[in-house]
Formats: C-alpha cells, sequence, structure tokens
C-alpha cells in the first residue's frame, strides 16, 4: 500500500530567512487586531454586558416577521432590539441591552425579558420559545471579570511550566506566541462582530493549550539538537528543527482543522462562534509556532550551553516520569 | 524492548474493556435500557441543561434587605419586653434610623431594668457568646441598639438557609423532577430545573416572597389621610390595588394580627357562590385559636389579607370562624391561586429573592443541537479515521482502534463520575478526536523519522515511543492547565467542556500511547516483519 505522504521525507524549507518579515507582518497584523477592538468593539453577548437574549421560532410561518417585532418590541420602550435571524428563516434572536433602571434594580433584566416574551406570544401564537438568557450588570460584569483573569492566569502559568520544563527564553517565546495568537483571535471577532461570549472565553483557552501543543513539539527538537549538535548555527538548528517536526505539525494540524470543520458547517448555531474562534486558533496557532515562538529564542540568545551538556553522547534522552512510561 | 509481558497485556486489554463496559449504558437509547443485566454497573451521562432543555435560575438577595427587617423585629421586639416588663417599661420616641434603634426611658430610675430586658434580647444564639447587637445609652436614658457586623452576617447565613429550604419545597411541590438547589456566596441561590414546560411559572413561584398577614382595618381612619399615605397612630398603611372604595390605600392596625407562618396546609379551591378561584388554608392549633378570637371580637368589621407588603382583599367578618381554616378571596386565575398556594405551603421566603440570571434552553433546541452535535462528531471522526489510515497504514488502523475506544473510555468515565455532558461538552469531544491522534501523529512520524536514519525496525520502534513520549507529556501537561482553569473560572456548560477536555487528555494518553505500543509489540512479536510501511 502507497501511503500518503504531506511533506516529502527530503523537504528542508529555510523557514527562518523570513523571520524578519514575519515578524513585521505579525506586528502589524497585532496592531491592526488592537485597533479593531478598538475602534469597531467586540460585539460583547449577554454574558459580559447584561441585558437579555430570546431565541425564538415561528412555526407557522416561512419567514419570522422581523419588522412587526422590531417595531412592537419598541414600543415597550426599552430601547432598540437587535434582531437578527438564527440558523433557519422563521428563527431569530432577539437582543437587548440592560434597561436604564438596571442600575438601581437587578432583577430589571429578567422583568424585561418577561415582558418581551409576553409580547411576542400575544401578537404571535405560533411562536416557540427556543432559549432565554437574562443576566443582570452584576452577575455579567462578574462573568467578564473571571473570563478575563482565566486568561491571563493561563497565559501565565502555562508559561511558568514551560520555563520550568525548558529555560526562561523558552517561557517567554511561548507566552509571546500565545498572546500573538490570543490578540489576532481578538482581532477576528472585532473584524467579523460575531457574539463575544463566555463560549469563546473556553475556545481561546483551549487555544491557547493546542498552540502550545505545536510550540512544545518544535521546543523538544530544538532542545535535542541543542544537546545533540553543539557546534551549529543557531538559525541553521532552528530551521533543522522545524523541518524535523514539520511532518507533524501539518498532520496534526490538518485533523484537528478537519474536526473543527465538521463543527463549523455541521454543528450546531450555538456554538458556531466558538468553533470558529478554534478553527482560525489553530491557523494562527501553528504559523506562531513557527514564526513567533522560535526566533524568539534566536533573540534571546539561545545557544548549545542554555542546557547542560548531556552526561554521555547518545544517552541525551531525558527521563521523564509519568504513568505512561510502560515497559 | 518492545516485549509485554502477559500480565501487562491483561492489565491493559482489562482496563480497556473496563471503560467500554461503563459506557454502553450511557450509549443505550430508550427502550434497549431495559435489556441491560441488572448486575452490571448501570451510571449514566446525565445531560446539560443546554442539551435536554431546561432553566437555570440565579436568584440574589439584598443583605440590607435582612438588615432592614432585622430592625423591624427588633423594634417590635423592644416594644413587646418593655410593655410586658413587671413593673412595666414606659418608653417613647421609638424609631430606626442610621441601621440602629433607639428609644427613650421615659423614667430615668427604669434605665438598668431596660437594660436588662434588652441583655436578654441582644444576645446571640451562638455557642462563641458573640454579640449580636450593641447596646448603648447617650444622655441618661437614651438607648441606641445597633446591630454588629457579625450579628448581620449571621442573620443572612441563617436567610439564605431558610430561604433554600422555602425554594426547595416550593419546587418539590411544583412536582419537577431532579432540581438542583444550590446557595453560592453569601447571598445567592442557584436553581437548575431540567425539562420545565412552563419556565414563567417557576419564576413567578420563586419570585413570590409569601409573606401571609391578617390585620384589623382601622376604619376610623381618616380616608383623606390614608390615601395621602399618612397612618393615625397605632396603623399602618398598605397599597389596595382591587380597593372596591377606589382608594389606593388602606389602613391596618398595627397590632393583634395574625401570620401566615402559622399555616399547617394551603390548596386551591373555588368560592361557592361566585365560583372565583380562591386560596383554602388551614392554621395550626395556635393560629387556629387566635384566628378564632380575632373573628370573635371583631364581628362585622373588615379585616384585611396581606401578601408581601399588598393588601389581596378586605373582606367583612359575618361570623366567627372557630374552626381553624379559612379562605383568601382576591383577584385571581385558577393558576395564581395554585402558586399561591404552593408557596404558602412551602412556608415565606426570609428575605426577598430577584433573578439576577435566568438561562432558559427549550425542549427543541435541546434536540437540534445534540443532534447538529452529534452529525459534527460523527462526520469529524470517520473523516479523522480516513486520514490516519490513508497517512499511516497499519499504524494508522493502530491510531484508529486506540481513539475509537478513547471516545468510549471518555463516556465510560463522564457515566462513572455521574458528570454533565453539555453542548460544549460535546465540541470537546470532537476537539479530542482532532487532538488525540496527535500523539499518533508524534510517535509515528518520530519512527518513520529514526527508519530514515537508518536504524532497524525493533529499535526504530522504540526510539519512536520513547522521545515522542516526552513532547506528548509536557503537551498534555498544559492542556491540563487550561482545562482546570477553564473548570475553576468556567459557568455551567463551558465547566462540562472543560471536564470532557481533561477526560480526553488523560484517556487520550493511556489508548494513543500504551494501548497502541501494545498492539504494535505484539504483532512484531507475531510476524516479525522485516519491512515497515510507514
Amino acid at each position: 500500500m502507497k501511503l500518503l505522504k504531506l511533506v516529502p521525507d527530503d523537504t528542508n524549507i529555510r523557514f527562518l530567512k523570513w523571520r524578519n518579515i514575519a515578524l513585521v507582518i505579525s506586528i502589524l497584523t497585532m496592531i491592526a487586531s488592537i485597533a479593531l477592538v478598538a475602534t469597531r468593539g467586540l460585539n460583547f453577548g449577554v454574558d459580559f454586558v447584561g441585558g437579555q437574549m430570546i431565541q425564538a421560532t415561528f412555526t407557522e410561518t416561512e419567514t419570522a416577521p422581523i419588522t412587526e417585532l422590531r417595531s412592537s418590541i419598541g414600543a415597550l420602550g426599552y430601547g432598540d432590539a437587535t434582531i437578527q435571524r438564527f440558523g433557519a428563516d422563521n428563527e431569530v434572536s432577539i437582543r437587548m441591552r440592560l434597561p436604564a433602571e438596571a442600575e438601581t434594580r437587578p432583577e430589571a433584566a429578567n422583568e424585561m425579558t418577561e415582558r418581551i416574551v409576553a409580547t411576542i406570544k400575544e401578537g404571535h401564537p405560533d411562536v416557540r420559545i427556543d432559549g432565554v438568557e437574562s443576566v443582570s450588570g452584576k452577575v455579567s460584569s462578574e462573568l467578564f471579570e473571571t473570563g478575563a483573569y482565566s486568561l491571563i492566569f493561563a497565559l501565565i502559568a502555562i508559561s511558568i511550566y514551560i520555563w520550568i520544563r525548558f529555560e526562561w527564553q523558552f517561557g517567554f517565546g511561548a507566552l509571546f506566541a500565545l498572546f500573538h495568537d490570543v490578540v489576532l483571535t481578538f482581532g477576528l471577532f472585532a473584524l467579523t462582530q460575531l457574539e463575544f461570549n463566555l463560549n469563546i472565553i473556553a475556545a481561546l483557552l483551549t487555544i491557547i493549550g493546542y498552540s502550545l501543543n505545536d510550540t512544545i513539539v518544535v521546543y523538544d527538537r530544538i532542545r535535542e539538537n541543542l544537546k545533540k549538535y553543539r557546534k551549529m548555527d543557531i538559525v541553521a538548528l532552528l530551521d533543522l528543527s522545524l523541518n524535523e517536526t514539520l511532518a507533524r505539525t501539518v498532520m496534526t494540524s490538518l485533523t484537528m482543522l478537519i474536526a473543527l470543520a465538521a463543527l463549523v458547517f455541521l454543528g450546531p448555531e450555538v456554538i458556531f462562534g466558538f468553533a470558529v474562534a478554534m478553527f482560525f486558533g489553530v491557523v494562527v496557532g501553528t504559523y506562531s509556532s513557527v514564526y513567533m515562538a522560535s526566533p524568539v529564542l534566536i533573540w534571546l540568545k539561545v545557544g548549545p550551553d542554555t542546557f547542560v551538556p548531556a552526561p554521555s553522547p547518545g544517552e541525551n534522552a531525558e527521563k521523564v516520569g509519568g504513568p505512561e512510561q510502560v515497559g | 524492548m518492545l516485549d509485554f509481558p502477559r500480565w501487562k497485556v491483561i492489565s491493559i486489554s482489562l482496563l480497556v474493556a473496563f471503560g467500554v463496559l461503563m459506557s454502553l449504558p450511557s450509549l443505550l437509547v430508550g427502550e434497549s435500557h431495559k435489556y441491560w443485566p441488572s448486575f452490571l454497573p448501570d451510571e449514566t451521562i446525565n445531560l446539560g441543561l443546554d442539551l435536554q432543555g431546561g432553566s437555570h435560575i440565579l436568584l440574589e438577595a439584598d443583605p440590607a434587605d435582612v438588615a432592614v427587617t432585622r430592625l423591624e423585629t427588633m423594634e417590635e421586639s423592644v416594644r413587646a419586653v418593655m410593655r410586658r416588663a413587671d413593673p412595666r417599661i414606659d418608653i417613647g420616641d421609638i424609631s430606626r434610623r442610621d441601621g440602629a434603634v433607639s428609644f427613650m426611658v421615659r423614667d430615668s430610675t427604669q434605665v438598668d431594668a431596660a437594660r436588662e430586658e434588652l441583655v436578654t434580647l441582644t444576645t446571640g444564639a451562638g455557642l462563641t457568646g458573640q454579640r449580636d447587637w450593641d447596646i448603648e445609652v447617650i444622655d441618661d436614658t437614651r438607648f441606641v441598639v445597633t446591630p454588629t457586623e457579625a450579628g448581620l452576617e449571621s442573620a443572612v447565613d441563617n436567610a439564605m438557609e431558610t430561604a433554600t429550604d422555602v425554594i426547595r419545597r416550593r419546587i418539590d411541590a411544583m412536582g419537577t423532577r431532579e432540581p438542583t438547589i444550590i446557595r453560592q456566596g453569601v447571598n445567592r441561590i442557584v436553581v437548575q430545573v431540567p425539562g420545565l414546560d412552563d419556565p414563567e411559572a417557576l419564576k413567578a413561584l420563586l419570585g413570590q416572597t409569601a409573606k401571609l398577614e391578617f390585620k384589623l382595618v382601622d376604619f376610623e381612619a381618616d380616608p383623606n389621610a390614608v390615601a395621602a399615605g399618612r397612618p393615625p397612630v397605632g396603623s399602618q398603611i398598605f397599597p389596595y390595588p382591587d380597593n372596591p372604595s377606589g382608594l389606593p390605600n388602606i389602613a391596618v392596625k398595627r397590632l393583634g394580627g395574625i401570620t401566615g407562618d402559622r399555616l399547617t396546609d394551603a390548596g386551591q379551591g373555588f368560592e361557592p357562590d361566585t365560583n372565583a378561584a380562591v386560596v383554602n388554608i388551614t392554621f395550626d392549633a395556635e393560629g387556629g385559636a387566635r384566628f378564632a378570637r380575632l373573628t370573635q371580637n371583631n364581628v362585622g368589621r373588615p379585616f384585611a389579607i396581606i401578601l408581601d407588603g399588598e393588601v389581596l382583599s378586605a373582606p367583612n367578618i359575618n361570623e366567627p370562624i372557630l374552626g381553624g381554616s379559612a379562605q383568601i378571596s382576591g383577584n385571581f386565575t385558577v393558576e395564581s391561586a395554585n402558586q399561591l398556594a404552593i408557596a404558602l405551603r412551602s412556608g415565606a421566603l426570609p428575605v426577598e429573592l430577584k433573578i439576577v440570571e435566568e438561562r432558559t434552553v427549550g425542549p427543541d433546541l435541546g434536540a437540534d443541537s445534540i443532534r447538529k452535535g452529534m452529525i459534527a462528531a460523527i462526520i469529524a471522526t470517520v473523516a479523522v479515521l480516513t486520514f490516519m489510515i490513508v497517512t499511516y497504514g497499519r499504524f494508522g488502523v493502530y491510531a484508529n482502534i486506540a481513539l475509537t475506544l478513547n471516545l468510549f473510555i471518555i463516556v465510560g468515565v463522564m457515566a462513572m463520575f455521574n458528570a454533565t455532558l453539555t453542548l460544549p461538552g460535546i465540541a470537546g469531544f470532537v476537539l479530542t478526536v482532532g487532538s488525540a491522534v496527535d500523539a499518533n501523529v508524534l510517535i509515528n512520524e518520530r519512527i518513520r523519522e529514526e527508519r530514515r536514519r537508518g536504524r532497524r525496525i525493533h529499535q526504530a520502534l522504540e526510539v519512536g515511543y520513547k522521545e515522542a513520549s516526552r513532547a506528548i507529556f509536557d503537551a498534555n501537561i498544559t492542556n491540563v492547565i487550561a482545562g482546570l482553569l477553564l473548570f475553576l473560572f468556567g459557568s455551567g456548560p463551558v465547566k462540562g467542556f472543560a471536564v470532557v477536555l481533561m477526560i480526553g487528555i488523560a484517556s487520550s494518553v493511556f489508548t494513543a500511547v500504551v494501548f497502541t505500543r501494545m498492539l504494535v509489540a505484539l504483532w512484531v512479536r507475531k510476524k516479525r516483519p522485516q519491512e515497515l510501511v510507514i
């Protein structure tokens, strides 16, 4: 049987030749992302800004009466509702910001939801309420805080782990690459105005975890080669390590992307944003392991002396613990 | 080398078989569950509210409300003990200002006696001997009773404990299955009720404090003063939306009423003459006696039925009611009467609870999520499996066996711990499919590489597994860190995602590294291959 080889055996791409250009591009896209977030802002869901969201299906019509809904809900005096198609033509999501009185009365968001639901049911007896979310201002700001904390903690905890397992330069490089991935994902959400909710925080944390997968595999190989080829020029050594791990990088990214594409195109609408974020994260995560995490090591002067030399040639493999070390 | 002793093969196989066995009850659909032998474990995965439909409601109490109620009670108690003291202690100018109860003792010789009465009133029930209130005397005759921080804290704590019990009784009375009611933080209660037909009814029930009072109407009060909200001495003003006289308020006597905590039962019924919905209540022995006394002494006069600070109705007492049961009329529908009956049966909430967060998913949307999630998961799995075989041949098949078993094991472990599968959790499964093969990719690529370098088959396999394990280990640890943070900081559905992710990481390391290594070792031992197609 002839097996598929996505990366030919003798592949030798000089990735790092373009490291400066890549750095410029990366920094520019990061600046662009930050600018997008600053100017367009993120389309925060009710999780983070409070308010309410209703998902409704109009079972006896082909298309949902969006204009009519807009005026009948507008008549309640809570302001303009954001009404969008959600899935099929007769399904809508209705979003509303916190009412003015929510400042002093935490239950105001939920009362608003009740009134809107009642109004829709009255005007459209065929409506089926599929989902209701209402979040008070205090709860949403708490969710926002914990979300932000969890991202920051994850970045720090993981960097510290890399620092302990490798060296400080590697920890810094990993942090830099992860920061890049997170910033770009924020940029994507500012650009597309996809709803930014709790699920997206979960996606970001997962991106951090998986982007690191790549970085670690590359770093592991760099460490191995640093011990093996003590005379080799650092740029050549990094290129060698990247090429040696390239087949695996491509394979793993592809399997992840295949799985995620299934979620993006066939999965439930509710987690569409999550799936898109993950898909994007895998792409930028793969890029950043090559062009962010590795060149940082050059700039931070990583060399053969960074790791204590192995005790004897051929025994450079470090023993690792863990239950999987059977046999 | 790659030798695997028999005991290792047996124990690994047993472990995998156990995982798969645990997963089966969760995978049996509908009727087929009946044929599952009873001696086998039958724990199953719970479906999250976002998949089976249901309501998640976060209730919050304002500690300031507790403080106010407590001051009111203290004021009443002070009035009562001073009146009952022997000899009676005459007090005046009682008020609740600046978060403290203050009053004056008219006769300065009684100050010490008043202090003694107060001390018994303000000693905490706790064993620690902490004081719930501070007593201060200013200008010789004025007492100021201030709640202590600790006293207020324990009062809020008690109120929330009671409130949680009341909420549990109310939801049980609705007949919903498997509700989850948990106190959260200082002043919150989480209520999760799966599979609900009418979330609005649940919310109406939760939002009702259900404090019922019967008080005599002060019919001598000046209607103009009442309308303006100025009560006569010894009376209180309550709003009365359905007042037949058209006034928005009504004045009732402060003293001599009965409260609803003396009830033993409540049920919805009908007024025989008008066929209007009413709530029938039954008092306990003492409440019945008091109610009898109240009605006996006031035949021909109206009394007000007050619910949560609003008058429902103010019927005339036509004759003494001695049987210990009464009827509450008001502007009820059958539904609202039934709800009030449930609320009254379950007892009043000690503090008003407000809904600060609601997440309700209808059963149709949940079913749709399951269906689409499953389709995505199956397509993703099939695509990845095919891809692995095309790329790695025999070793791809091994990886695929490992991946498939891995999915069963995740389900099995989740069932074992009765974990909850949420929609993000299904996404976690799909991600696991994508990432679990990563370990095998790492191993297989390394084997390819070692072969290219000219290592012999045995050595290439050995080195491939050994060298790849280090990177696999490091990479998975960092994923566990991310997963742990997700679990700690995430809310309900996201927690479900973290659970799947972490179980998936642990079991994929086992299946992808240990289990495939066993398969490879067994194959090599049996066939002694001369060529390695990878």
